[in-house]
């Protein structure tokens, strides 16, 4: 266990590891198979949209139109915003500036905030419309570039079921990552990073990217669908 | 290596701390497998307690021992105890914590911390179903098949689907854990092409673990979200499709079977060189073909579909796939054998329970070709033909390398011997009992007798009676190891660091190991089953038949 008593190194390099560039590289392989594993997670659902969009084509289109594309675009620059502070973290990570990358951390954990906050009116306003799956639900419309042609409700139920579905695991992975920004935030604040030693704020900077890229999908899938007509 | 007697005192990851805080905060993966060792085995009991009470129910036609809605639980948390909770982390869990940083010669697993989160997770995951089963069960069947599970079934459906998701991330994080580690702390010299195969097969498995349980999670959740929120993404009446349901559990649950069987695999692969004293026939084959097998078994999910409802078209080409991969089993299968060829071989417990192996899995394996083949599956769908061909891939396949690697490496773990006699008989019964069991469940299968029905009609009766007969065998040739291990780790003959005089990083290191696992951190500079170059005598006796 006193092998490497000689070799200089942090507090923060584990004893099971040879040295801190193995450290580094098992903790991003880590990282990204993780998110490999998100992908798959998410993909079941994805699985699921592609299936009901094919069979439900029009009636997701009329379901789609109901949402607010000013606030799913208003959300989506927010997040973009966000990956940018998260990126710009590592940069003061790497050059060993600690009151600019608590402030690049405080930014992230705002901007995500205020996209739940952004989320949060949204599920409001499904409500107060019926437009959430259950007893309550209710729909009428007709299909978009078919006039006359009425919606099927449980059709347009089955899109506020994925739309619920999807944006609520992916508000939850949101709340996931505030929480470890939050973490990396006071570790930030103690002096804990330094120019050698910065993994934890790549690989939460990762999964922050994931979750963004994420709702890139997303937003075209549920917002921007036949828009067109 | 010769001071077999002093190695016993000096400071192993066993004695070198005691009490419950040091077993329940360890990081180190040894101390790990140690607990999985006894949570498995507690699962398995729970499970095989199940199985009892079905073969005793169908013992006689007629149902006198419990009732329909009583039996769909039994046979419900039979399959969900012991898929989820016994034979998906058995070997991983056990023997690939244990061994997978002792073979590549590291220190332990990347994330030890994350490694001991797996375990808790697993422990909440089985005291949750636990809670289910003492509260009222479920009686889904393990496959949680909608619309029933969703909208029909008045059981605690969500709370059994809870308990599997969060088992499935502990599954999750032993893969990701294995691969990582597998990648990144290899021993100087340590290239993929000298890794033992047991690795290569953890590999593979990993990978379908990473990649599938995340897809049955989610799907495991949407089936929760629709009981409770009815949510109707799989309800008919909602405009929801259970074949998405089908398919989407059936992407995981037909690779879950790889995950089973191939670290199973990857232990009979070290067996049978090491009592052989030959070099593996075809290293690269066999290496490949767990990878093969990995890739493939995620291509052929709806060929548990054919009667479903899907398109004849898909059905003719799943059922082609299914066909595929029979290919890198049999290169396998074929390798061993070839490797067997004039080697010197040894009898010991650990070779039978090898040769116990072969001889399941092949038939297994050959039935499953049966049910690939789209004609005879419509033929034989949810019957008893079934029931055997799964119970011996999944059961004899994985059992005996489970049980073979156990006692293999029984004198690494645990720094004692176990009693050769017994081991040989207990390899011997459980042979015996398992086709006894379920042999004549092939036959009933093909008579047409269905499968998950508490009665049958009298014509079943005999291959019924011989099945539960051979039940209550197989139930003793379990119980013989858990009795003479457990007198083992008191009364054992204290165990050399190599008693079996075998290759691999392993075997060079003390028994049981220290807590890094070696003193300094082995250079490799030789192949794997290098046996042309290890003499074949030792001065312990080997136990030779
Ligand atoms: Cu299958």
């Amino acid at each position: 266990m006193d092998s490497h008593a000689a070799v200089e190194h942090g507090p923060e390099l584990l004893h099971h590891f040879s040295d801190a560039e193995q450290q580094r590289n098992a903790a991003s392989l880590g990282m990204w198979l993780f998110l490999v594993t998100e992908i798959m997670f998410f993909g079941g659902m994805f699985c699921a949209y592609l299936v009901y969009r094919y069979w439900y084509f029009g009636d997701f289109g009329a379901a789609s139109q109901t949402l607010d594309i000013r606030l799913g675009a208003f959300n989506t620059a927010v997040l973009i915003g966000s990956s940018l502070t998260v990126a710009m973290s590592i940069w003061a990570a790497q050059t060993g500036r600690r009151k600019v990358l608590v402030g690049l951390l405080l930014a992230t954990i705002l901007l995500g905030l205020v996209f739940l906050g952004v989320k949060a009116v949204e599920y409001h306003d499904k409500f107060e419309h019926h437009h959430v799956p259950g007893a309550s639900f209710h729909f009428e419309g007709e299909v978009p570039g078919h006039p006359g042609l009425p919606v099927n409700p449980y059709h347009a139920q089955m899109f506020f079921s994925l739309y619920f579905a999807m944006t609520g695991l992916h508000a939850l992975h949101m709340i996931i990552g505030i929480g470890l920004f939050s973490y990396l935030t006071y570790k930030a604040w103690t002096g804990y990073y330094t120019p050698k030693y910065y993994t934890p704020i790549e690989n939460a900077g990762l999964y922050w990217h994931f979750v963004d890229i994420v709702w890139i999908y997303l937003f075209p899938l549920l917002y921007l669908i036949d828009r067109h007509r | 290596m010769a001071t077999a007697v002093v190695t016993a005192e000096r400071e192993n990851y066993l004695n070198k701390e005691y009490g419950v805080r040091s077993w329940l905060l360890t990081v180190d993966h040894k101390r790990i497998a140690l607990l999985y060792l006894v949570s498995v085995t507690f699962f398995f009991l729970i499970g095989g307690l199940f199985a009892l009470l079905i073969r005793l129910e169908l013992l006689t036609p007629a149902g006198d021992l419990v009732q329909a809605d009583t039996y769909n639980k039994l046979f419900t948390m039979h399959g969900m105890v012991m898929v989820f909770f016994f034979l998906i982390p058995v070997v991983p869990a056990v023997l690939g914590n244990f061994l997978v940083p002792l073979m590549i010669g590291a220190k332990d697993l990347a994330f030890p911390r994350i490694n001991l989160l797996s375990w808790y997770l697993y422990i909440i995951a089985g005291v949750l179903m636990l809670h289910c089963m003492l509260t009222g069960g479920v009686d889904t069947g393990w496959t949680f098949y909608t619309p029933f599970s969703t909208a029909f079934s008045n059981t605690k459906v969500v709370e059994a689907g809870i308990a599997v998701f969060i088992n499935g991330f502990s599954s999750i994080f032993t893969g990701l854990n294995f691969i990582v580690t597998i990648h990144r702390m290899r021993a100087p010299g340590m290239t993929w092409s000298r890794l033992p195969l047991f690795i290569w097969a953890q590999y593979a498995t990993s990978v379908i673990m990473i990649l599938g349980t995340p897809v049955v999670a989610v799907t495991i959740v949407l089936v929760a979200v629709e009981r409770l929120f009815h949510l109707g993404i799989f309800d008919p009446k909602l405009g929801g499709d259970p074949l998405l349901f089908q398919h989407l559990f059936w992407f995981y649950s037909h690779p879950a079977v790889y995950i089973m069987i191939l670290p199973s695999m990857g232990v009979i692969s070290e067996l049978i060189t090491c009592f052989s004293r030959k070099r593996i026939f075809g290293y690269s084959f066999v290496a490949l073909s767990s990878i093969g097998i990995a890739v493939l078994g995620f291509l052929v999910w709806a060929h548990h579909m054919f009667v479903a409802g899907i398109s004849l078209y898909a059905a003719l080409i799943f059922s082609a796939l299914s066909y595929l991969v029979g290919v890198p089993s049999a290169i396998k299968v074929f390798n061993w054998t070839a490797t067997l060829y004039r080697g010197s071989i040894t009898y010991s417990t650990p070779m039978l329970y090898a040769f116990g192996f072969l001889g399941l899995f092949t038939i297994g394996g050959l039935t499953g070709l049966f049910l690939a083949c789209l004609g005879v599956d419509v033929h034989v769908t949810d019957t008893y033909f079934v029931v055997a061909h799964f119970h011996y891939v999944m059961v004899g396949g994985v059992l005996m390398g489970y049980l073979g690697g156990i006692h293999f490496w029984w004198p690494k773990i645990t720094g004692r011997m176990y009693p050769e006699f017994w081991g040989r008989l207990s390899a011997l019964i459980v042979f015996v009992g398992f086709n006894l069991t379920f042999f004549p469940q092939f036959i009933l299968g093909y008579l047409g007798m269905p499968r998950r029905y508490y009665q049958y009609v009298p014509e079943y009766q005999v291959l019924n009676v011989l099945s539960t007969a051979g039940a209550t065998v197989l139930g003793v040739g379990y119980l013989m190891p858990m009795v003479y291990l457990l007198w083992s780790m008191r009364y054992g003959k204290p165990a050399s660091d190599n008693p079996w005089n075998a290759a691999g990083l392993e075997w060079m290191t003390s028994s049981p190991p220290p807590t890094f696992n070696f003193d300094e951190t082995p250079v490799v500079d030789f192949e794997a089953y290098d046996y042309e170059h290890i003499p074949e005598k030792h001065e312990e006796e080997v136990a030779v038949g």
